[in-house]
């Protein structure tokens, strides 16, 4: 694997050496060079990162720029009600060739000053940490998780503040909030029937505190570790980004993900896959009658794909179950019926969108 | 409450989850002291996900599961499958064994370096100290220790490569933006690496993020993401592709393709050249330094697990055969070793386990009767968040040892509190290596326990003993070991003659020989619809996690099909819990008694102890559904334990 990022993107790759209309002053060439980074490598990586984010390619020196300048953009990630998925996601993201990964994001772009799984500071020194990062003011702050709506219900506390406090406090300063992971973004796994805790999103607790500040969400189970780092280099680069309904950056959240699947061509015109292992699984049907929810999913997986482009849900045999979608744990069924293996508009027939297979054929039928 | 705690560290941080831990310590008059009694250790946050599960379809329920932990991934997922399999009477195929156990086998690996390098190594290593390095000495100390490790582009690293690590970190300084490295507790007494040695290992720990990256493309090939692969009840979602090249809208296929098969090949390999390289040998070179950690962190010298990795070629039949109900074949074995027989194993017998409330934050059995007596309710009544400091700096919020103080139950068996994961791992494997039931896994075991830790350091070990294996060091040294048996599980290993095991394909090439077989039962889904043909009142599923021993159950209603009710007992539950109702206190707690502490304000030394557990909050703590069916059969073949007993399915 050589590549810089997963490159599965619709949009066309700039040839190699375009580069060469970016200037740089010396200074910026030097300080890539002792971290180990070749000009030309880093323009290259800053070329596929503005693929990614559908940059027009002369955006790529504002990119190469923000990602050089002197005083890092400071970003300030708290976990609440989470399983640390979405970490591990971000953990990763991004990759210069043959060099590293997160340490790039972290070493070299932006400064990561609280994120309790990988900081070296505990307890007290961790909290006065928090403290001093969050009462600088201008910093990107990242979420993950959902938070109980009452702060005294025992149900979150850290640092003997509870959730609502911890989040009030930090967003106080913050430019920027971004909502990490369908927990955050929309109340997620917590907030799942019959919502337990009385967990709530992170758009939902602002209003209840009447928090107005800039919110991204970046939702998904977790969501792709290019997208939680490429939301965030947007940012920095280019400003807000363009927003859907749900506060998802269209650019990644634009389609769905059925919209960009290869399967997609047997949904319309059959055979479908009857059964995991059945020959048509094997030759890449369509997953839909074992479940698959793409078609009401928005997200970037069958386009940017997971792990430095390697598979996503559908490729390796199984249907999307939805995660980067509200409620997507009870709701994206018709009716709202329950079940990441049922079809979603189980036996409501043609009219209704189903795919043609489900009314000519409902033998399974194999029309090769 | 006895002694007021002075040893506080809130939030517990480089962990799953949130956690709370208070000590006393007897000052020492120099701003020091040494904890006397047993420690407290306390879960702060609750999702209620078995609750969440009641009347799902029981197809769904490893999804929810796997979400209880984004680092344990697969192996919640799993263990859910695994139970609702159980529940209906499904067995799988060779190869979904094969694929199972290299995705758990992966996860042990990536967890247990990603644990060692980023989660752990700050309390070992001083950043501070690594500034100081000469590039040209650590470019030597590394021919020295990872003489066959060639990050520099295929080369040993050089002065110049430790210079551009240097670099690195001077811009951190030189910025004044010091980022995760910011307010360590640099410059401790009680860090004792050089500069070059520390320095190596912060170049290790940027290189292990790389690494990781790498290592998890297996699960990606396999349930296409990570984290939170997929899964399927019946065996595996993936299939062969039949279409062996590029998977395109006009070829199709799957991500089983030659493309695929390759990157596991290689993802494979490299968990093996890391283990090997790097992780092994910095293991050994912290274990040189700090040796005294083999006198520190012991718990009470219980330790439980519930085994794991069958092996797939016991299966002869596919789908009527096999599967967890193996009688033999585990690589770590399931069993009990008792403070009294450390190098026996004892038979483990389900019925010996109970979990009780006492101390946790939950109206139910206080008593450490069978978590089938009594209901279980969310009941906080522990003090107020929110309510800032005493005028002396003291807190406000304070929990109490004789109180409720956790979100996590405590699980006892016996009646005892029991360590579980690398360390109880390796002791039961090293038991039944002294028996006729040994395994090829457990002769290498006992000889790389004598090789790296027994022999006398004029022969290259460490020169300590097998009692003192239960320690922080121990444990740090049990995870690493485990994690060299799997890696070469998965890719294969050469003979050994001085310890008489043969070579071993490894999972990775077995799977791959038999890789067009079935990858799914086709019966699965249909029986889920035959109440009639389903064996058990209440399925479960084991699963020896990378920290532990992890159970499922799950209860199917007859007449619809969805999930009555589930319940889970988690491995940092065993280890994290509270005290129970007669006071004994749980593995971390009771590790902690006997430290010393250079200075009460940084307690490091307290940290190094719980970061060896490798403590994952998110999964010890879950509720008990209030309307449990009381009374049910459950009809226990799992390994070494065979009993018929009456229970319900919140049994543990």
């Amino acid at each position: 694997m050589s590549t810089d990022l997963p490159s599965r993107s619709d949009h066309s790759h700039m040839p190699a050496d375009s580069s060469d209309g970016v200037t740089f002053d010396e200074a910026t060439v030097e300080r890539l060079l002792q971290l180990g980074i070749s000009r030309r490598r880093f323009m290259s990586y800053c070329a596929g990162l503005a693929s990614l984010l559908a940059l027009p390619q002369s955006m790529v020196p504002r990119l190469a720029q923000a990602a050089t300048s002197t005083t890092l953009p400071a970003v300030v990630y708290m976990s609440f009600q989470e399983c640390t998925g979405c970490l591990e996601s971000m953990v990763n993201s991004f990759a210069f060739s043959g060099g590293t990964t997160i340490d790039n994001l972290i070493l070299n772009m932006i400064s990561l000053d609280y994120q309790e799984t990988l900081m070296a500071a505990a307890g007290d020194q961790a909290e006065e940490r928090l403290l001093s990062v969050t009462a600088q003011s201008g910093y990107v702050l990242v979420v993950d998780g959902s938070i109980p709506a009452r702060w005294d219900s025992g149900y979150f506390i850290s640092g003997e503040r509870s959730g609502v406090a911890r989040f009030r406090d930090a967003a106080k300063n913050a430019a920027l909030i971004v909502a990490v992971g369908t927990c955050a973004s929309f109340g997620g796994l917590p907030k799942a029937d019959p919502n337990p805790t009385d967990a709530l999103s992170i758009g939902d607790l602002m209003a209840d505190l009447g928090v107005s500040k800039p919110l991204v969400n970046v939702s998904g189970c977790p969501p792709i570790p290019e997208v939680i780092t490429g939301v965030i280099l947007y940012y920095l680069s280019q400003g807000m980004p363009t927003l859907d309904s749900l506060r998802r950056p269209t650019v990644f959240y634009g389609d769905t993900v059925h919209e960009n699947c290869y399967r997609k061509e047997s949904f319309e015109e059959g055979p479908l896959a009857r059964a995991f292992d059945d020959p048509n699984s094997r030759k890449g049907k369509c997953l839909y009658m074992l479940g698959c929810k793409g078609p009401v999913t928005h997200n970037a997986c069958s386009r940017v794909r997971w792990n430095q482009g390697i598979s996503f849900p559908m490729m390796s045999g199984h249907g999307c179950i939805g995660c980067s979608e509200p409620d997507f744990w009870d709701r994206l069924n018709r009716n709202n019926e329950k079940g990441f293996y049922i079809p979603i508009a189980a036996g409501s027939g043609h009219s209704r969108g189903l795919p043609c297979d489900t009314c000519h054929d409902d033998n399974g039928g194999d029309d090769d | 409450m006895a002694a007021t705690p002075n040893v506080i560290i809130d939030p517990v941080t480089r962990i799953e989850g949130h956690l709370r831990i208070q000590a006393h310590a007897v000052p020492d008059g120099m701003g020091g002291g040494t904890i006397t009694d047993p420690g407290l250790s306390a879960s702060t946050m609750v999702r209620g996900l078995e609750k969440i599960l009641q009347g799902r379809d029981p197809r769904d329920a490893w999804a929810f599961t796997q979400r209880i932990c984004g680092v344990c991934t697969v192996v919640h997922g799993l263990t859910s499958v695994r139970a609702v399999e159980h529940a209906i009477g499904i067995k799988v195929s060779k190869n979904a064994d094969y694929i199972r156990n290299m995705m758990i086998g992966a996860q042990y690996v990536h967890d247990h370096v990603m644990h060692f390098y980023h989660l752990h190594v700050l309390d070992w290593v001083d950043v501070v100290s690594a500034m100081k390095a000469n590039p040209t000495s650590t470019a030597a100390l590394a021919r020295i220790n990872n003489g066959t490790y060639k990050p520099n582009n295929g080369a040993l690293p050089n002065a110049a490569y430790f210079q551009t690590v240097l670099n690195k970190l001077n811009n951190l300084v030189n910025r004044g933006q010091l980022g995760l490295f910011a307010n360590g507790y640099w410059g401790h007494s009680a860090y004792k690496l050089s500069p070059e040695e520390n320095l190596l290992l912060v170049s290790h720990y940027l290189e292990a993020l790389a690494w990781a990256r790498e290592v998890v493309k297996l699960h990606s090939v396999f349930g296409g993401k990570d984290p939170h692969p997929n899964l399927v009840v019946g065996g595996m979602p993936c299939t062969l592709s039949s279409n062996t090249g590029t998977v395109n809208d006009e070829k199709g296929g799957t991500s089983l393709n030659t493309e695929g098969l390759a990157t596991i090949k290689t993802a494979v390999a490299r968990m093996k050249a890391f283990v090997d390289q790097v992780y092994l040998p910095d293991v050994i070179l912290i274990a040189k330094r700090y040796k005294e950690w083999a006198g520190f962190g012991a718990t009470a010298g219980n330790f439980l697990c519930y085994g794991e990795f069958p092996d797939p070629a016991l299966v002869k039949r596919e789908f009527t055969d096999g599967a967890i109900d193996y009688p033999a074949g585990y690589i770590i074995p399931q069993g009990v070793i008792w403070a009294d027989a450390p190098t026996t194993l004892a038979p483990f017998d389900e019925t010996k386990v109970t979990e009780n409330v006492a101390h946790a934050w939950y109206l139910g059995s206080d008593t450490g009767e069978h978590p089938s007596v009594g209901e279980t309710e969310l009941y906080y009544d522990g003090p107020l968040p929110d309510q800032g400091r005493n005028p002396d700096g003291t807190s406000k919020y304070m929990l109490d040892e004789n109180a409720r103080y956790s979100w996590i139950k405590s699980p006892r068996y016996d009646g005892q509190p029991m360590e579980v994961g690398p360390l109880a791992h390796i002791l039961t494997m090293h038991a039944r290596g002294g028996t006729a039931q040994a395994q090829p896994t457990d002769k290498l075991v006992r000889g790389y326990v004598q090789q790296f830790w027994i022999n006398p350091t004029a022969q290259g070990g460490l020169g300590l003993t097998f009692t003192q294996l239960n320690s922080t060091l121990g444990r740090i040294f049990c995870r690493v070991l485990e994690t060299k048996i799997i890696a070469d599980q998965i890719a294969g290993r050469a003979a050994d003659r001085t310890l008489g095991t043969a070579a071993y394909a490894g999972w990775y090439q077995l799977y791959y020989n038999n890789k067009a077989g079935a990858y799914w039962n086709p019966n699965t889904f249909t029986r889920l619809q035959q109440p009639n043909l389903w064996p058990v009142q209440v399925g479960f599923g084991f699963t020896e996690a990378p920290r532990g021993a992890l159970g499922h159950w799950v209860k199917l209603n007859r007449v619809s099909g969805l999930i009555d009710n589930y319940q889970c007992v988690v491995a940092s539950q065993w280890n994290a819990g509270p005290r129970d109702l007669v006071g004994a206190p749980g593995p971390y707690e009771e590790a902690l008694r006997g430290h010393v502490l250079a200075n009460l304000k940084q307690p490091l030394e307290v940290l190094r102890t719980i970061h060896s557990f490798d403590p994952c909050i998110g999964c010890a703590v879950h509720i008990v559904d209030p309307d449990g069916e009381p009374l049910v059969q459950v009809d226990v073949k799992h390994g070494v334990c065979s009993t018929t007993r009456v229970s319900d399915m919140r049994c543990a």
